[in-house]
């Protein structure tokens, strides 16, 4: 069965359920003492668990031999994209306003925020190359582009566990997911070069 | 919420914070207006309404007995205190949980009575001491103080305690003494997040003998006009307004006084990071963030982090000639 666009308009309709949900808390002063850290933790938990759900299309393709599954891997990403961008900019507006010279040494001397931003600098050409157009004008390069996304998936990984002050128990546990994921693609480049 | 203690309000002691109006656009404000404007343009896709202050999935705190006849402090701050919800729904206190709500969520299991602090070290009265008979003799005061967290949030808080220093003294100390050093309770079984590893238990922490002894560093059993809710740290905790808020450790079960610098347990999780003596100082960042700014509570807009959290005219000169970068 191949899933219909009205199919994938559903995945991304439940895929914004998240983002509704902060707003409707948002409205009802149910975020907390502290909303603007509870959106920002929420926006980049679900950009995090869009972008590995993106990464286990493939190899779920590959067990069930469904091709049908394959679309859904573009709204994934582009729902991780989606959050990821929530969650950038409720740090460069709401966490810093604007303040540039704080926002550049956060980048450049905070470890953990280099690593978000090398994250979100990587989805930026996924997105937008992301239609079938940019596919078909790229060709084999598209391909190869794409692969930045085990980076931004490592990179959003590390962001996460070093951003934690002491109990590493969740970030751990996208860690393991993340490798588990990136295992069979490992598999592939060895038999490859092999 | 209403503050509900019979006070005598002395003069405050100092303007030294005049917050400029747009910090004071608090959040409450900030919502009346997006969320009116949000509605207008339809969000019955929601079907929410705006309730003013409408918190579905808070732990209800309990009614907890009410203190009277606290005296108003010099010490006192005249910013504007944190809402009560804000300040028991908000904490860290991972003997419950790393999550922020944890504490408000778990901290039930926690029996703060009976309760006594065992003192111990260089005092010539050692022992155990049950709390009704630690805080009677003293007049109890009211300190609104500033309450300056690692992460960089912070709150006004006004508590309710008596100085340090004069229980220390009661207990007749011999003076060889140069530290004193604090542990928590420790007992999985009424705090379930002691079963984990986030830090070694029991809680540690420390401070120099002149910084406990110093008027401000407070001894506190309430908070609001009102006992201490579990998740503040019942029944009884420390508060060291100008160190960053881990300092002041929670639910207090021993006091000892101590010839060498004890081991303080974020010290002991990530020595890079924190300190002994974790003054707040906006020129020392954390490795991993900046300590220039932070969210209060409440507010919208983030503010400038002040040295010694404000309190530097009370406490710079304990650390005249200290390298504060070195000794962080």
């Amino acid at each position: 069965m191949i899933p219909t666009k009205r199919g994938q308009a559903l995945a991304a309709a439940i895929g914004l359920i998240p983002a509704l949900l902060l707003v409707a808390r948002f409205l009802g002063d149910d975020l907390g003492a502290n909303p603007i850290e509870e959106i920002t933790h929420k926006t980049g938990l679900w950009a995090l668990r869009l972008l590995l759900l993106s990464l286990a299309v493939t190899p779920l393709r590959n067990m069930t031999h469904w091709n049908g599954i394959i679309p859904f891997r573009r709204t994934f990403g582009l729902l991780a994209f989606v959050y990821a961008t929530l969650h950038f900019s409720t740090w460069l507006v709401l966490d810093h306003f604007f303040d540039w010279s704080e926002i550049v040494e956060d980048i450049s001397e905070r470890p953990y925020v280099t690593a978000g931003f090398t994250a979100f600098v990587c989805l930026l050409p996924l997105a937008a190359t992301s239609t079938r157009g940019w596919i078909r004008r790229l060709g084999k390069r598209w391909t190869k582009l794409h692969r930045l996304v085990y980076l931004a998936a490592t990179a959003a990984v590390i962001h996460y566990w070093w951003l934690v002050k002491s109990d590493v128990t969740e970030p751990r546990y996208y860690a393991v997911a993340l490798a588990v994921l990136l295992a069979p693609r490992l598999v592939l480049l060895r038999q490859r070069a092999g | 919420m209403a503050t509900l203690i019979n006070v005598a309000r002395a003069a405050d002691a100092r303007d030294n914070d005049v917050t400029p109006q747009d910090v004071y656009w608090n959040r409450r404000d900030f919502m009346k207006v997006v969320g009116a404007g949000l509605i207008a343009c339809g969000s019955g896709l929601t079907g929410c309404e705006t309730s003013d202050g409408a918190r579905a999935a808070q732990a209800a705190v309990p009614d907890l007995p009410a203190i009277r006849g606290a005296v108003a402090s010099p010490f006192s701050t005249s910013e504007k205190v944190t809402d009560y919800d804000d300040a028991t729904s908000y904490n860290n206190f991972y003997e419950f949980g790393t999550d922020k709500r944890d504490p408000s969520r778990y901290a039930g299991s926690l029996i703060t009575s009976p309760w006594s602090v065992t003192f111990g070290g260089a005092v010539g009265k050692p022992g155990e001491v049950a709390l009704e008979d630690l805080l009677k003799p003293h007049p109890k005061e009211e300190r609104i103080y500033r309450h300056r967290c690692v992460e960089t949030w912070s709150m006004v808080i006004p508590w309710i305690g008596i100085p340090l220093a004069d229980v220390l003294k009661r207990r007749d100390p011999t003076g060889s003494a140069k530290y004193v050093a604090f542990r928590t309770l420790h007992d999985p079984r009424q705090m379930p997040g002691q079963r984990g590893r986030a830090l070694e238990w029991p809680y540690r922490e420390g401070l120099r003998i002149d910084e406990a002894m110093h008027p401000l560093t407070l001894l506190a059993f309430g908070m609001y006009g009102r006992e201490l809710p579990n998740q503040n740290g019942a029944p009884l905790r420390l508060v060291v307004p100008w160190k960053y808020g881990f300092k002041s450790i929670k639910s207090i079960v021993r006091i000892d006084l101590v010839s060498e610098q004890p081991r303080t347990s974020w010290n002991m999780a990530a020595p890079g990071e924190y300190g002994f003596y974790s003054n707040v100082n906006p020129e020392v960042s954390h490795p991993r963030w900046s300590q220039r700014k932070e969210r209060r509570i409440g507010d919208f807009r983030k503010r400038a982090t002040l040295p010694f959290n404000g309190y530097g005219e009370q406490v710079a000169s304990l650390y005249s000639g200290m390298d504060l970068k070195k000794f962080f």
